[in-house]
């Protein structure tokens, strides 16, 4: 249990770590309410962004690509929503983006998948 | 952001078009999307495809791929497409090089191991395949190489599985695999002179569809001739009529009389089929599931004889996502056999009028309107009341003459008028039973007869679409082949009487036609029209 969650914030630390790179503020990470957790949320212009970070050790049970379904796409729609309205500020567009890590041989693969539908 | 394009055939009833497969492996989350009206057959193509693909070993692309099949509007079912469906993905992904697949159309099913397995209707795809281009390749599993490969004109590569059409494909061309895989033995042909296997040699190469190819005798089955049916030269003599012209027949009689027995021996009269005949045949019996996989050419006529609980859509062809051929479209070019015909359904009965006169037969649907051919020899049998037991020489039929009535009513004006010829099938006595030992002949005497007949038709007939005197339209049977008028004369009272149709005077002067022929007449006189006239007529005495 507690390898998975080390490979799970080690996943989501990298990704923080690259989107701060790619140009992108941090806002919050591991937001929770009890309907659910969004890993990350930044702000990319105006733009808000809802980031779901996917880590797999390996391929054996599908890539971390294609493990995000439109269900967890819908689930994450309705998050963002529900911590917008915590919010005093506005944004212009809301936008989910997924970024799946993948471990070969102590390195990770990353990919950025802006705007998943 | 790479596509690929390949192309494959949708089957419509028993013609096909091309359809083009377009897969695009682009960004996005990883997943499948399949559009362009697929059915739930075809849709389920996602998962073998994606097994087939990883367990022949091959990256399945961490992307969004995007298949369309186009035109979108045309419905496409089953599982035909998924070898299309994989090699434009590979093409999209790189494994194979795209250039390569656009040209070529792809058929088959796939196993989740990446084997092909085999797929209904390939050779009216194939047909439709051919009719695209002039230099068509066409990939098929291995099972359905050998239907592919009876369309001429077209190079078949047949494939046993996903790695090695990728290896053929990666290659570039020729040579493709060798024709005997080890460990895979191909089915052998069946002997030609078998029992139930096509007979005498088939003309392949030579004369293309639309040529008229020499046509063979049927060679004897041991199991079935003419000559088993003893007493009747009466209904021999019409069954030697009716396969000489294409005419239907009504054999009328008590049971245990000989009427199923003179059926079953008319396809024995018949010669093979044309080779464009044949096609068309082999076709239909490819869409319906009903060839033998060892001998894939339907070259004999075929003998449909449903049973008398059969619906109207088992008989005509329907079904509600696949629209199927019914047993008027396996019997094209064939015979269509209704033994105990008052026993079906009156109105089964009267939706083979439409066929009849028409050649073929349109199922409508909701997903559309399909036309089947379907130019039978319609052969009917029935009993001249319910209870069948003999009525004459002291028998003791206890029917009275309104059961009979009803019963034999059930076989409707409208379609006894389309039967050319009507034949009484009576008991015989044993003296008769002797007697007639002597005048039996083999079905090979009388097929000789039969061909020469028809070669005869098929010669006067030279340079229209038509090859036997019962497809002759009325309007050509009062032009250029009408009999003369002292030939027509036998007619004239009846048509003044009302006991003769318009429809009727047609089909008697079809069957004089093939009268003559079997005379070696060159053109029916008094005598041949009369004794059509009394064919036609036929119960009544």
């Amino acid at each position: 249990m507690a390898a998975k969650n080390d490979l799970g914030s080690h996943g989501e630390q990298l990704a923080a770590d690259y989107l701060r790179a790619e140009g992108m503020t941090i806002i919050e990470r591991n937001w929770r309410c009890r309907h659910g957790e969004i890993d990350i949320l930044a702000e990319d212009g105006s733009t808000l962004v809802v980031v779901e970070v996917k880590t797999r050790s390996s391929a054996s049970h599908g890539t971390a690509l294609e493990s995000v379904r439109p269900a967890k796409l819908a689930r994450l729609r309705a998050l963002a929503a529900k911590w917008l309205s915590a919010q005093s500020r506005t944004y212009a567009t809301v936008r989910i983006d997924v970024i799946a890590l993948e471990r070969f041989a102590g390195d990770y693969s990353l990919r950025h998948v802006r705007g998943a539908s | 952001m790479t596509v690929a394009r390949t192309r494959s055939v949708a089957l419509v009833g028993v013609t096909g078009s091309s359809v083009e497969v377009e897969a695009d492996v682009g960004n996005g989350l990883a997943g499948i999307h399949l559009i362009g009206l697929p059915d739930t057959a075809l849709s389920e193509a996602r998962e073998r495809v994606r097994s087939a693909m990883v367990n022949s070993h091959f990256p399945w692309p961490d992307a969004r791929i995007t298949v369309s099949l186009f035109p979108a509007s045309v419905p496409k079912r089953g599982s035909q497409f998924d070898l299309a469906i994989a090699v434009a993905i590979m093409g999209a992904a790189g494994v194979v090089p795209a250039a390569g697949i656009a040209a070529p159309f792809f058929l088959g099913e796939l196993g989740l191991d990446g084997r092909l397995r085999p797929v209904r209707g390939v050779l009216p795809a194939v047909l439709s395949a051919a009719r695209q281009d002039d230099d068509v390749t066409v990939v098929v599993p291995e099972a359905n190489a050998e239907e592919a490969s009876l369309v001429p004109g077209v190079r078949v590569v047949p494939a046993p599985d996903l790695r090695r059409l990728v290896e053929w494909l990666r290659a570039g061309d020729f040579p493709p695999f060798p024709p005997e895989h080890p460990g895979r033995p191909r089915p052998e042909r069946p002997e030609r002179s078998g029992p139930s296997g096509p007979s005498g040699p088939p003309e392949y190469g030579g004369p293309g569809p639309g040529e008229r190819a020499l046509p063979v005798l049927p060679a004897v089955r041991p199991h079935a001739d003419l000559s088993d049916v003893v007493g009747q030269p009466m209904a021999r003599r019409a069954l030697e009529v009716c396969a000489a012209g294409n005419h239907n027949l009504w054999m009328l009689g008590p049971p245990g009389t000989g009427k199923t027995l003179l059926a079953e021996r008319l396809p024995t009269l018949l010669p093979d089929l044309h080779l464009d005949h044949a096609l068309e045949v082999t076709a239909i019996h490819s869409v319906a599931g009903a060839l033998p996989p060892d001998s894939p050419m339907v070259f004999r006529p075929p003998f449909i004889s449903p049973h008398h609980t059969a619906t109207a859509a088992a008989i005509v062809g329907g079904g509600s996502s696949t629209v199927r051929p019914g047993a008027v479209s396996l019997a094209h070019r064939g015979i269509l056999f209704l033994d105990e015909a008052p026993e079906f359904p009156s109105h089964v009965l009267d939706s083979l009028r439409q066929p009849l006169e028409a050649g073929q037969v349109t199922v409508s649907r909701s997903i559309g309107s399909i036309t089947f051919p379907a130019r039978f020899i319609l052969v009917l049998a029935a009993n001249p009341c319910p209870c069948a037991r003999p009525q004459d020489k002291g028998g003791d039929c206890g029917c009275s003459p309104t059961t009979r009535r009803r019963y034999l009513g059930r076989l409707s004006g409208p379609l006894l008028d389309r039967i050319d010829m009507k034949v009484m099938v009576a008991r015989s006595s044993r003296r008769e039973l002797m007697a007639d030992r002597q005048f039996v002949e083999t079905s090979q005497t009388v097929a000789e007869r039969v061909l020469a007949a028809r070669s005869r038709a098929a010669e006067r007939l030279a340079g229209t679409p038509w090859r036997t005197n019962a497809e002759i339209p009325a309007a050509a049977l009062h032009s250029r082949f009408r009999p003369s008028d002292a030939a027509m004369r036998p007619m004239t009272s009846c048509l003044d009487s009302g006991s003769l149709s318009a429809r009727g005077l047609d089909r008697v002067v079809r069957v004089a036609w093939t009268l003559a022929d079997l005379a070696g007449k060159p053109r029916p006189d008094e005598n041949d029209t009369s004794a059509a006239l009394a064919l036609w007529l036929g119960l009544d005495p």
